[in-house]
């Protein structure tokens, strides 16, 4: 699946006003960007919301990015007390752990890849995605391809990702379809035995907490 | 609501057609599973799609799918998980 190629619009009605100043949306459609104005806008007006608590929310939203997620990674693999709560109550023990309120946020759940056992994470319904712990997702977790392909086609969707799995191995697809948001615990690759907690987060990906890859199991 | 069911329940997922907002996927509409989790309750989003406060709260599991039972064909070893209220999902006996 190519990653990031797929997604460019190009919606050029015939009688748009050629002086119209350029939005640069990646992907969103310009229709889509005048619904979202407009009923932002209205909202404002009607004292839903203000300026201010749109902005907050934007800086909030992009603070979080996968570090988060790798730190707990990162714990798990070092406390084996901490992996058994985060994967019994996984909310908790991440707001513990990081120091975050996540009392907002969707529940969340981590499911652990294992040489038995591999999990890929998906949403078939929309993008359902753990934000509070990943950021945003990536533009190809919300592609219909990725979408629909994942739960048809697992394991030619995963070799497009570089990530071969024997077939003793069992894939599990976790459609993310209500209230839970899904995050995967990777396996830890032998070469990190020695290392840090600190050094172990630069060692762990975005995709393999989605689980579309696993870590290599050599320094990158 | 009370939980009906416990992991290790064999379910199916009801077959109904909605012309409203849910939460449940087609391509998982009357297939059979089994109950891997039980999540406790949550605010319906067929009322919380449609502003309401989504009452009475509705237990949610989360059900294993063999992939022959979804697809009609084999995979070697391969699962899907998906989340599923209460009100969609009947004892498969």
């Amino acid at each position: 699946m190519p990653h990031d190629h797929s997604h460019h619009h190009h919606d050029h009605p015939h009688d748009h006003d050629v002086h119209a100043p350029i939005n640069e949306s990646h992907g969103a459609r310009s229709d889509s960007i005048l619904l979202e104005r407009a009923l932002r806008e209205l909202l404002i007006e009607k004292g839903v919301f203000t300026p201010a608590d749109v902005q907050r929310q934007i800086e909030l939203t992009e603070s979080r990015d996968p570090e988060l997620g790798a730190k707990v990674v990162a714990h798990a693999w070092t406390d084996a007390a901490y992996k058994a709560w985060l994967l019994r109550d996984a909310k908790p023990a991440i707001e513990t752990y990081l120091g975050i309120d996540l009392n907002l946020t969707p529940e969340l759940v981590v499911v652990e890849n294992s040489r038995e056992r591999h999990h890929v994470i998906c949403c078939t319904l929309c993008s359902c995605y753990p934000r509070a712990i990943l950021g945003i997702p990536p533009a190809w977790y919300k592609s219909l391809e990725y979408r629909s392909r994942v739960v048809i086609e697992p394991r030619a969707v995963l070799a497009e990702f570089g990530t071969r799995l024997a077939d003793d191995v069992e894939i599990r697809v976790v459609d993310s379809t209500a209230d839970m948001r899904y995050m995967v615990l990777p396996m830890r690759p032998r070469y990190t035995e020695n290392m840090s907690e600190a050094e172990l987060v630069g060692v762990i990906t975005r995709d393999s907490m989605i689980g579309v890859s696993v870590l290599a199991e050599r320094p990158q | 609501m009370k939980p009906s069911f416990a992991p290790g329940d064999k379910v199916r997922v009801v077959a109904r057609e909605t012309a409203t907002h849910c939460r449940t996927p087609h391509y998982l509409r009357g297939k059979r599973g089994v109950v891997s989790r039980v999540f406790g309750t949550f605010p319906n989003p067929e009322q919380l799609a449609y502003h309401r406060i989504g009452v009475p709260h509705v237990p949610l599991y989360q059900v294993d799918f063999d992939y022959a039972e979804v697809w009609g064909k084999a995979a070697p070893n391969t699962r899907i998980s998906a989340d599923i209220f209460q009100h969609w999902l009947e004892a498969d006996r």
